[in-house]
């Protein structure tokens, strides 16, 4: 029930910010959400949903961050060292 | 599917697993407190490729299991009147109470009917005028905002046919009841980073100073689970103790500002009981005064229910990370998820659950048994 998954946005319905719904697109499942949660979202913006709220607007370069972690790590010592 | 396969790259997660195997020269116990989390380690067999030394314990992150039994049965009582849609998640429809399920309620006639998201519960109420529409109200602070919304909603348009059983608990009094238990042998934290991206993290710094535990705000597929381990395990290796955000794409340091204000404008913190824990203080939600005439215990008077656990259940240890589910004796014989004996069993995301679907002869697994600390 906890689950929340990312989707695209690819339609919002309404302009009040606090009333609007958005059509978001689950690889190729689409839901209507309610984007009460995210006003400053735009179009073609990646959200989270869970139980039909979008709850945040995916931050691309923070995604990114996963990523270059470990290059980041591997020039510090620790990793260097062998393992005890 | 954009920000989902790309996390779930064998190589990413050996390259994790081996900066882990590097660093890790101690044996540590980490928690991750979610079950959306416990059911994601399980099923791609993440602690397996953790050194033998560092043990995951699986937390109480999970609202269907932690939702106690008098509540089951104030949710069978009020479903069980006449007149009376009942909605809730799938996932409360089969957990046991004293004598029933929802789904038996269904059977023998009552109107049990699960829905995706609190505003179909609303939704049905208007199309209903007639009916009295009850929603179970079931949910950590990710699920809050949601429930939140439909209460304001129900007032704002007047729907006086609607009302919520609320079963709502936080997880930073759960952290601390579980640090400050003498038999505690939990390390370091993953946050639970959608919890996260509602409340933020700010209150999580007071509990990392107090009990010197790192806590990662940790995201939910394999490689997210893997960083967040790596993060702790390098505070813990240089005796650090800080919170950091591993979630960062999703999770900002105040959280989400909309959702809470209307968090705080209808519900107030109250001391809640957890199932197989017992009660902790300012551990949960209720409906404040403003939006009493909501709450469905007092619009049906089931109040005074109460109910005790099955001595037989240990999902109340499960929980706190002090025993496996392997470890119980029921587990596999007398409780399967198609006749489950406590709710860790019921749910998907209960530990005893991701165990039995993922790991059947998990007795014999010695792998994910062998960095066990003993306990009495
Ligand atoms: S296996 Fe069943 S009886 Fe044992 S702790 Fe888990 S839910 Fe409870």
């Amino acid at each position: 029930m906890c689950l929340a998954v990312p989707g695209k946005l690819i339609e919002i319905h309404g302009e009040d910010p606090f009333f609007r719904t958005g059509k978001v697109d689950f690889g190729g499942i689409l839901k209507e959400v309610n984007l009460a949660y995210v006003p400053e979202v735009l179009l073609n913006q990646y959200v989270i949903v869970h139980v039909g709220f979008a709850i945040s607007v995916l931050d691309e370069a923070e995604a990114r961050e996963v990523f270059s972690y470990l290059a980041e790590m591997d020039g510090l010592e620790e990793l260097k060292e062998p393992s005890g | 599917m954009k920000f989902i396969e790309e996390y779930r790259h064998a190589e990413g997660a050996l390259r994790y697993a081996n900066a882990i195997h590097k660093i890790a020269t101690r044996p540590w116990t980490v928690m991750e407190i979610c079950g959306g989390q416990t059911h994601a380690i399980v099923k791609f067999g993440l602690d397996e490729l953790l050194p033998k030394t560092i043990t995951l314990v699986h937390g109480p992150g999970c609202p269907v299991c932690v939702t106690p039994l008098e509540l089951i049965d104030k949710a069978l009582a009020i479903a069980s009147f006449p007149g009376v849609i009942f909605c809730s998640f799938g996932d409360m429809l089969r957990v046991p109470g004293s004598q029933a399920d929802l789904f038996s309620v269904k059977a023998r006639g009552g109107d049990v009917r699960i829905v995706y998201s609190p505003l179909d519960a609303l939704g049905i109420a208007e199309a209903n005028p007639g009916k009295q529409v009850v929603f179970f109200a079931v949910g950590f602070e990710t699920t809050a905002p949601a429930n939140a919304m439909a209460v304001f909603q129900a007032k704002k348009k007047k729907i006086h046919n609607f009302s919520i059983l609320v079963s709502h608990v936080l997880v930073p009094p759960a952290i601390e009841a579980i640090l400050s238990s003498p038999q505690n042998r939990v390390q370091a934290f993953l946050a639970a980073g959608h919890v996260c991206t509602i409340m933020g993290y700010e209150e999580y710094d007071p509990i990392a100073e107090r009990y010197a535990v790192p806590i990662v705000v940790t995201g939910f597929e394999p490689l997210d689970i893997l960083q967040g381990i790596l993060m702790c395990v390098r505070q813990l290796e240089k005796g650090e103790h800080r919170v950091e955000n591993q979630y960062a794409r999703s999770v900002r340091r105040q959280g989400n500002p909309m959702a809470r204000s209307l968090i705080q404008e209808v519900f107030r913190v109250v001391a809640r009981k957890w199932r197989g824990i017992g009660e902790i203080p300012k551990s949960g939600l209720a409906l404040t005064a403003e939006y009493a005439e909501f709450d469905a215990e007092t619009r049906f008077g089931v109040q005074e229910i109460h109910a005790e656990e099955s001595p037989e259940c240990i999902s109340g240890l499960v929980l706190q990370g002090l025993k496996k589910p392997y470890e119980c004796a029921a587990f596999g014989v007398r409780c399967t998820p198609d006749r489950p004996l406590g709710a860790t069993m019921v749910s998907s995301e209960g530990a005893c659950a991701a165990y039995y679907r993922y790991r059947k002869g998990a007795r014999g697994v010695a792998s994910s048994a062998q960095g066990e600390v003993p306990h009495s």
